[in-house]
């Protein structure tokens, strides 16, 4: 990430009630941003705070080389006329329009020359068109959550700023929404920070992952190597794995798929998906074992050679985190601290890695 | 009825109108502030506009007489203005009137206001809608049911005054005159015969101003006063 001027710059610092919060995010300025940690942990603040709907004291917030706010310059701009979409837990449509006078609300209000989408063509993308003369009560929750992005994008921000937007829905709402937030990913440039505590949503949809605790920055970066640390706190070491951005290079004769990687390639069970689509997959640390050599009678089919760069307790006793390399793609194992002493598995040793299950997540 | 009686009538609902309009009017700012502020000062606003609910309407009209009068501020000034004295005047109605049915306007309308929370105003907020036009297209709209209570209370409220009128206003036809006092005018000279038209009136409009304001919006007057 450059410091140059397209990305995302906040530094917060904020103290109140027994919360300290105290934040410098530099994030890319396209591609999708995940701030991940438990409750609590500041999140939704920051995303308030760079929105400018909480005003926090001594803040700089700067987006796309535009200062929103510096207050060791005297520089606030109000929230209404900053160039973003946010889109809240709860859909707050307003009530007292139809679905359509909800779209245009703030697209009417941006100037002609600075609109980049037809109502029609978001409605579409989102698959909200069939609605348009709906009142918002009549919407199920995941329609409404639909029509809340929608609008949000609407308004052509430089930033998109979502804060759960999936946490107040069930799970089949849930994976109704994800593959429109991916489509809203690969179809627009358009820098979208995304607030979650749920480890899936993060994995499915980041390119960059902030990870926050009690206020602080945990870890930044791009999402596979950020999730590939071994040194994370117990929080999310819990649910470790990585996350590998693959593409669909063909299929076996026995109907397996194979999955390409920048180092190697991962069978799969047979894929509908088009030759050449990109397919993302997340590979759990408990389904990570190791052997010295390579097994000649495993009943393995994703057998890769590996270089083990650290090993890291976990709060579950008994087990260590391997951090793997396969030439540059991370990997994490989770194996037994006596596995680890018998097989003296130890930074620098090469060793082969078993892939018990992949999961494939779009 | 007689003419009298008419022009009873026709003041009353002019009053009603003028007063109602500019109760929203100064209503609205008020209770707009009131349920957004969290200054100290909450609490001693929302008293003062809550005293007509609890004094004598006596008390009430005894200090703007005081105050409309040729030696109260409010009397000098519109003196000094060329308007002349409020006391025994349509004008002087309105304003004690104003006053004395504040609390039904900005109680609703404030609970209205609050009840919209902060989250559709920041929702306009990142739409690029301004304070004012957040105001003007999300909050008065969402509103709507506290103004109609508002509007229907005022009203109502102004119509059925009668001491506050009697001390400022007094008993001048068709300037002061309104039914309320005509039907004590009534009573007094032992006229029951026309008193039961105009009370009987008043009962009926009041029963169904209500009647409509409950069926129409049953929430209407949940925690409004």
């Amino acid at each position: 990430m450059e410091a140059h001027d397209a990305g995302i710059r906040a530094r917060l610092r904020l103290q109140r009630d027994g919360f300290a919060l105290e934040v410098d995010l530099a994030l890319p300025g396209h591609g999708i941003s995940a701030l991940f940690g438990p409750s609590g942990s500041g999140k939704t603040t920051c995303l308030r705070a760079i929105a400018g709907l909480e005003r926090v004291p001594g803040a700089y917030v700067a987006v796309g080389g535009e200062v929103w706010q510096d207050d060791a310059a005297g520089i606030f701009v109000p929230v209404h006329r900053r160039a973003l979409g946010y889109v809240f837990q709860e859909a707050s449509l307003f009530a007292h329009l139809d679905v359509r006078a909800n779209l245009a609300f703030g697209r009417q209000r941006v100037p002609p020359g600075e609109r980049r989408f037809e109502l029609e063509a978001v409605a579409a993308l989102l698959g909200i068109d069939h609605l348009l003369e709906r009142r918002p009560d009549r919407l199920s929750g995941g329609e409404r959550q639909r029509v809340a992005i929608a609008r949000a994008l609407l308004t052509s921000p430089r930033l998109l700023l979502m804060d759960e937007p999936l946490a107040a829905l069930d799970h089949r709402r849930k994976q109704e929404i994800l593959p429109y937030l991916e489509r809203l990913h690969d179809e627009l440039s358009m820098p979208i920070l995304y607030v979650s505590h749920s480890p899936d949503e993060v994995a499915r949809l980041a390119d960059h992952l902030v990870l926050l605790d009690a206020g602080r920055v945990v870890a930044s970066g791009p999402l596979g190597e950020t999730l590939a640390r071994a040194d994370l706190p117990p929080t999310f070491a819990d649910d470790a794995g990585v996350v590998l951005d693959t593409v669909l290079e063909g299929h076996a004769e026995d109907g397996l798929s194979r999955l390409a990687f920048a180092d190697g390639v991962l069978h799969v069970g047979r894929r509908s998906e088009a030759i050449g689509s990109r397919l993302r997959c997340r590979i759990h640390a408990r389904d990570v074992s190791l052997a010295l050599s390579r097994p000649p009678d495993s009943s393995i089919v994703n057998l890769l050679p590996a270089v083990v760069t650290a090993t890291v307790g976990t709060d579950r006793p008994g087990h260590v985190l391997v951090q793997l390399r396969m030439g540059g793609t991370p990997l994490l194992a989770r194996i037994t601290e006596r596995s680890r002493r018998e097989l003296d598995i130890a930074p620098g040793r090469t060793l082969w890695v078993q892939i018990k299950g992949v999961a494939l997540l779009r | 009825m007689d003419a009298a009686d008419l022009a009873a009538v026709w003041l009353t609902l002019k009053l009603a109108t003028v007063v109602t309009l500019l109760l929203l009017a100064l209503g609205t700012p008020v209770a707009w502030w009131l349920a957004r502020t969290r200054s100290r000062l909450k609490s001693a606003v929302m008293a003062v506009v809550a005293l007509p609910l609890v004094l004598p309407p006596t008390v009430i009209g005894f200090y703007l007489l005081l105050a409309m009068g040729p030696n109260g501020w409010l009397g000098k000034l519109t003196t000094a203005l060329g308007i002349g004295l409020l006391p025994f005047t349509f004008a002087g109605l309105v304003i004690a009137s104003v006053l004395y049915s504040m609390p039904f306007v900005v109680q609703p309308l404030q609970n209205a206001f609050a009840a919209i929370g902060e989250r559709p105003l920041e929702a306009a907020a990142t739409l690029r809608a301004s304070p004012w036009d957040t105001f003007w297209s999300v909050a008065v709209p969402l509103a709507r049911p506290g103004f109609l209570s508002a509007a229907v209370l005022g009203f109502a409220h102004t119509v059925g005054e009668f001491g506050v009128v009697l001390m400022i206003g007094g008993n001048i036809p068709a300037q002061t005159r309104v039914v309320s006092v005509q039907i004590y005018d009534h009573v007094e000279a032992l006229e029951y015969a026309q008193a039961h038209w105009l009370a009987a009136a008043m009962l009926a409009f009041s029963f169904v101003v209500l009647l409509v304001m409950y069926t129409l919006n049953p929430q209407a007057l949940k925690g409004g006063r």
